[in-house]
């Protein structure tokens, strides 16, 4: 029951885009099109799972045993950054149309705060490894929501009379503000 | 490369023509985030400029050593390093302030504006260049920090820097602390950027 909160709660309650402010360049810069922000939403999602797998052993195998923990930023963002590049690596050979529509948003998951800030806050949290890796998993699919929720309202947006200093990213971060309020509707699911 | 600038436009791009917030739309997650009240919005805004301008000092002056292909994770511990001294000094001496930004200290090393400055101009530039450019686009960050915390504490609080300023007629709009105020005034305060910049734009020509 209570691994089932961490993942309702992940995608819907304390979505990382619209609770946590985590992860809002993609969501801005990728969401033009529905299926390249799918794209990248399901390339944060496998490379969160990744992460979260990999910073829970990094912090409960090594950093906490030794008393390390002050090295942990350095640690995770390491860590990140290789495995972004492990990925770019195995899509660009598996599926080079998905690379091409990634373009410089692949490289740019390893700045990208979601998944910094996964690892951190599943580190906060103190979680086991089981609710990391489904905090993991339910965080990478609640950005994957709101990236293809966005994306869908701003293909309707491109025909509407948006006041031209709006137009691009104003509009998109007003829209996000809506999304997030109706978002805010889910906080009594969990208490 | 650009034809060099005079040391004053250095400086006073950040804060206006480059400003990493309106203008670049680059740290947007830290802006959101920590902005429901000023104090939060100065402390990340100063953290900020703390491992920014140490993080372009270091890069400008190594810029020679470093190889090509491992500048991005050269810089990226260059700036881990910093931002886990900024995280422990604010930990060790304002606990409060500490705890109320929580993962987002931690998280100012993926803030692509850090990151950004170095690969555009660090590594590119003289050290006192570099200086300047970080002391300028900190200047811009904590600007536009102050901007959008003062309107969303003293709409949804009614507080500035935890004081009372307005009456008790009042009635504080709590969505201005809820995240959806967050997105929804930078939104508009982007508008309205947008707006000064096309003005000043028909003028001069």
């Amino acid at each position: 029951m209570d691994i089932l909160t961490v993942f309702v709660a992940a995608i819907l309650v304390n979505n990382f885009v619209l609770y946590y402010f985590l992860g809002i360049c993609p969501f801005l810069g990728v969401s033009k099109k529905i299926d390249s922000a799918f794209s990248m939403g399901m390339a944060v999602t496998f490379v969160m799972t990744l992460t979260a797998v990999a910073s829970w052993m990094i912090n409960h195998w090594i950093l906490i045993p030794f008393g390390l923990d002050y090295l942990q930023i350095v640690s995770f963002i390491l860590v990140i950054a290789s495995l972004v590049q492990l990925v770019e690596m195995f899509i660009r050979k598996m599926s080079p149309p998905l690379y091409q529509a990634l373009g410089i948003y692949l490289p740019l998951i390893t700045t990208n705060c979601a998944i910094m800030g996964l690892a951190l806050l599943a580190a906060l949290k103190d979680y086991n490894f089981i609710k990391t890796v489904v905090f993991g998993v339910g965080s990478g699919l609640g950005f994957t929501l709101a990236i293809v929720l966005m994306a869908g309202i701003r293909e309707q947006l491109d025909l509407a009379d948006v006041p031209k200093p709006l137009k691009g990213a104003g509009i998109a971060l007003i829209v996000a503000g809506i999304m997030a309020l109706a978002f805010s509707g889910f906080s009594g699911m969990i208490k | 490369m650009p034809p060099k600038k005079s040391i004053g436009a250095e400086y006073l791009k950040g804060l206006w023509d480059e400003n990493p917030v309106f203008r670049q739309l680059l740290g947007m997650c830290p802006t959101l985030a920590v902005t429901n009240a000023v104090i939060n919005g100065i402390a990340m805004g100063l953290a900020t400029a703390f491992v920014l301008i140490l993080s372009s000092l270091v890069v400008s002056s190594i810029k020679k050593l470093i190889p090509n292909q491992v500048r991005i994770a050269t810089f990226i511990v260059i700036i881990a390093s910093f931002v886990t001294i900024a995280d422990r000094f604010l930990a060790a001496f304002f606990p409060p302030i500490s705890k109320a930004l929580g993962p987002y200290v931690p998280l100012i090393v993926v803030n692509c504006i850090i990151l950004g400055r170095q690969e555009a101009f660090s590594s590119k530039n003289s050290v006192g260049r570099s200086l300047l450019d970080a002391f300028g686009m900190s200047t811009g960050f904590i600007l536009a920090l102050l901007i959008l915390s003062s309107i969303r504490e003293i709409l949804g609080s009614g507080t500035f820097l935890g004081f009372q300023v307005m009456g008790s007629w009042f009635k504080p709009w709590v969505i201005m602390i809820l995240p959806a105020g967050a997105f929804i005034t930078l939104g508009v305060l982007l508008g309205i950027a947008i707006l000064i910049e096309s003005k000043t734009k028909t003028r001069s020509t």
